[in-house]
């Protein structure tokens, strides 16, 4: 048995834990980093980056697609396109690969020493490591818990042959003919996308009465519209109930108690994500929860003194941005720097079709706080660089404060419009108002030009519209 | 873009100057139509200067404890718009809030109507309203800042709720930061530590009319101060049961109407105790009607309103207009009518009255009549002890023209009206 020890242990090397391991070595801690896996957690290895790369392989098949059967109002065509999932696959995972090789490197560079393998408390200073060359323990001053998420198995549809998770769909060989997607989230939603732009006839089932339930009907409009147009079968208020006899059809009860089975070769089940709290001794150390999550504090600390906590393990939004800036904040505490959370705005992406993009406050979390708002839209319809992209389809959204002008909140749903997500994180963390937004040159043409716009209506005085 | 010039408004009849006690604005400073810019004083009433306009504060025209004579400039303020070039007008002061509410007893005279000649501010109504401010923070909220401020106020260890932000929607600036920094915010230091520290305060305002007021007083006048206990038990009994069986519309009864009354019965005997002494000329003025200064502690510092005509006013509307001008003491909206024109002054210190005091005359008054604590003391009734409810009068009175057998015979009297306190109401 093999005993090192350091100033700081992170258990997990996803983008919260890999984070806060580069951050702490910049600032000369001697840190040990342990992932049971590949380092890029989650996120590189099985979730946003895959599923972006799968996403924009579908969007492209689809647009040849549309151009081989003529229907391109751009007026190209072509002949005879064809699919090779496998090769997609393999595209995909050499991304992944450099990705992951390239944390790895990074890690190296601030001297962070990395182990792999998988961790385990054993008091809370001492962590063993099962590794490939046996019991590794590691004595640490300061642990970082950043363990994750895993996705919600379904006890009457557990993972395993023709029931796959998120991780199963990005890895299949070919695009099923039926696919059935239980849970109608961003998740399953970006998936089933995917596939159906793919080819694959899909079914998508969700037991609430809209899809992604966590935003306005107003903001998913556009996409239940798309999915309509794309021929995805979307059943709301319908619980899956299992698998036929045969396993090759899913089970449902629809919305009005009948009885119904969707045929599928593979149930993809994406009904959410839960903390890893599990497996690694939290038993051992006792910590105390914030129902399934780890609780901290406003600097990431755990009930138990020099133990941390960052990432999807410590709650909601499980979003990898959220856990890099608290594995940056920790890495800081760590070194003796005084740091809090203080954040306004962490800005959700959605990548279906059309994206959907919030930041801050919706009109209704607004309302709820007792603010009185004004709020406003800007329509991609009236925006000249949407319809050169085709993607006339969603508008721009700012919530205000109605005496101060002083932005709360901003959606948007339209094409691309992922990449507006800084400009609105960025108004919202600086405190702007809509004068602030109204008064900054926003190139022409871009889509940006209708967060100006959006800003103008709010302010009754919109140019273009 | 255009300027405007505030100058010093007529903040009350016959005042020439105004001394200026607060600046709500720095230079740079954006404000909002009507909100305060600065607070000058009169002999005794704070008037609050609003803007008429939005812009910026480009020019302060006095400093903080100078005089200002009325109509000349204080403030320049640029405005946006496309308004007049070049504009210059006089700001309206704050009305007085108290005025609809007071009571006019017969005999009083009407007050004179507060000046209204500063009407203009309405005509530069059409001036835009500047768009590029926001309302400040709402207390309580989160501070606003940008990340980058955030990050140094944590390394500072600095509090950003501590710093009223000058930036749109009261945004804290790097400015903000840097000038909250160099006033020095005090870091916190365990243990015992010698402090080395002199704060110059500067004494202006209404404490420094008081300071001038009571040297005066003291300089001028050789007290002579007399204390004699009263036995209030009768007078808290009845007191009592007024209050009990009192119409819900009137005001709770305390001690104070009811020694405003006996004072006017006493000086009716005493005309000489009611009066104004100018002793540069060597007349003693002796007033026909009672105008009882009540000195009242208020946040500001201590100010005398004053009950006009308590020989015109019932015991309820004694206690009513006591009521009212101690609100309006504390809430700072007394008009510089409602605080002068005093012939005689009670002070109390209530619940902290202590056992006796040598009350300082409100020059150039001639009495005053300070009430201590009421305690239940055992008092001898001849054959046993008894508790009784025991009250203290320390009264002063200006030893140049009243004599001390004078005073002696007025607490005298006092003390016999309070005591059966059936008299004070018997007329004739």
């Amino acid at each position: 048995m093999k005993e090192i020890s350091c100033k700081l242990l992170i258990i997990g090397a996803g983008p919260g834990g890999y984070i806060c391991a580069i951050r702490a070595g910049q600032l000369g801690i001697d840190t040990v980093i342990v992932e049971a896996v590949k380092p890029g957690g989650t996120c590189l290895n099985v979730g946003c980056i895959p599923s972006k790369a799968m996403i924009h392989a579908a969007d492209e098949y689809l647009k040849v697609s549309e151009m081989a059967s003529g229907t391109s109002p751009l007026g190209i065509s072509l002949s005879g396109p064809a699919l090779d999932l496998a090769r997609t696959v393999a595209w995909k995972d050499r991304i992944v690969g450099r990705l992951t090789t390239g944390v790895a490197g990074l890690l190296k560079k601030a001297k962070v020493k990395s182990v792999q393998g998988w961790a385990r408390f054993r008091d809370g200073k001492t962590v063993e490591v099962d590794t490939e060359t046996g019991l590794q323990v590691i004595r640490a001053e300061t642990i970082v818990i950043a363990t994750g998420s895993v996705p919600v198995e379904l006890p009457f549809l557990p993972f395993g042959g023709s029931v796959i998770s998120s991780t199963g769909a990005l890895a299949l060989k070919q695009v099923p003919q039926a696919l059935a997607v239980v849970g109608g989230g961003y998740i399953g939603l970006e998936l089933g996308t995917a596939f159906a732009k793919l080819g694959a006839k899909v079914t998508v089932v969700e037991a609430l009465p809209r899809i992604l339930p966590q935003y306005d009907a107003e903001l998913t409009r556009p996409v239940a519209k798309r999915l309509e147009a794309l021929g995805v079968k979307v059943l709301t208020g319908a619980k899956a109930k299992g698998l036929s006899a045969k396993g090759d059809a899913l089970l449902v009860e629809a919305a009005d108690g009948s009885e119904q089975k969707i045929a599928a070769d593979k149930v993809l089940v994406t009904v959410g994500r839960k903390p890893l709290v599990e497996g690694w001794g939290l038993e051992e150390i006792d910590l105390d929860r914030d129902g399934r999550f780890i609780r901290i504090d406003e600097q990431c600390r755990t009930s138990m003194r020099g133990i941390y906590a960052i990432g999807d393990v410590t709650g909601e939004p499980m979003l990898a941005h959220r856990a890099m800036a608290q594995g940056e904040m920790v890495a800081e505490i760590v070194a003796g720097h005084k740091r809090s959370w203080d954040k306004r705005s962490i800005p959700a992406v959605c990548f279906t079709d059309p994206e959907v993009v919030t930041a801050g406050l919706s009109p209704e979390e607004a309302k709820a706080l007792g603010i009185e708002i004004k709020s406003s839209s800007f329509p991609f319809s009236a925006n000249g660089r949407a319809m050169t992209l085709l993607g006339e389809d969603g508008f721009v959204r700012i919530v205000a404060r109605a005496d101060n002008h002083l932005v709360l909140g901003i959606q948007a749903v339209g094409t691309g419009v992922s990449e507006l997500s800084s400009a609105f994180s960025l108004a919202i963390e600086m405190g702007a108002r809509l004068e602030d937004i109204a008064g900054t040159i926003h190139a022409h043409p871009t889509q940006s030009e209708a967060f100006l716009e959006a800003a103008l209506r709010t302010l009754g005085h919109a140019l273009h519209i | 873009m255009g300027e405007h010039v505030i100058k010093l408004p007529d903040v009350g009849e016959g005042v020439a100057e105004a001394e200026l006690v607060e600046w709500h604005v720095k230079i740079g400073d954006l404000v909002r139509e009507d909100a305060v810019i600065a607070a000058v004083m009169t002999d005794k009433a704070t008037v609050e200067i609003p803007s008429p306009v939005d812009g910026e504060i480009i020019w302060l025209g006095a400093e903080i404890g100078e005089t200002v004579a009325v109509g000349s400039p204080i403030v320049r303020i640029k405005i946006a718009g496309d308004g007049p070039a070049e504009t210059v007008a006089e700001a309206a002061p704050a009305e007085p809030k108290s005025e609809a509410r007071q009571p006019a007893p017969a005999a009083v005279e009407a007050a004179p109507a507060p000046a209204k000649k500063a009407e203009p501010a309405a005509a530069l109504k059409p001036v835009p309203r500047a768009t590029t401010l926001g309302l400040p923070r709402p207390e309580g909220e989160r501070p606003l800042a940008s990340p980058a401020v955030r990050l140094r106020a944590k390394e500072a260890g600095i509090d950003l709720r501590q710093i009223p932000g000058t930036g749109p929607a009261g945004r804290v600036t790097h400015e903000d930061l840097d000038g909250f920094a160099a006033r020095g915010a005090a870091v916190p230091v365990a243990g015992l530590q010698a402090k080395t520290g002199v704060e110059e305060i500067k004494v202006i305002g209404l404490r420094r009319r008081i300071a001038e007021k009571m040297a005066l007083a003291k300089s001028r006048i050789p007290h002579i101060t007399y204390v004699e206990e009263v036995d209030v038990t009768a007078l808290e009994e009845l007191r009592a049961k007024l209050n009990a069986t009192k119409k819900p519309d009137r005001p709770k009864l305390t001690l104070l109407p009811f020694l405003m009354r006996a004072l006017v019965k006493a000086v009716a005997e005493q005309p000489q105790l009611n009066a104004i002494y100018d002793d540069d000329a060597g007349i003693i003025h002796r007033h026909a009607g009672v105008h009882i200064g009540m000195a009242a502690q208020t946040p500001g510092g201590l100010m005398v309103p004053v009950v006009k005509h308590a020989e015109a006013r019932d015991l309820w509307d004694c206690a009513v207009e006591v009521n009212r001008l101690a609100e309006a003491a504390k809430a700072g909206t007394a008009t510089r009518e409602e605080l002068t024109g005093s012939t005689i002054t009670i002070t109390s210190l209530g619940a902290m009255g202590g056992v006796a005091t040598t009350p300082v005359i409100n020059y150039p008054e001639v009495a005053i009549v300070g009430v201590n604590k009421i305690m239940i003391r055992p008092m001898w009734d001849g054959s046993q002890f008894v508790p009784r409810k025991m009250m203290n009068l320390s009264s002063s009175f200006d030893h140049r023209v009243i004599d001390g057998w004078d005073a002696a015979v007025f607490v005298q009297r006092l003390k016999a009206l309070l005591e059966a306190p059936a008299m004070i109401f018997v007329e004739g």
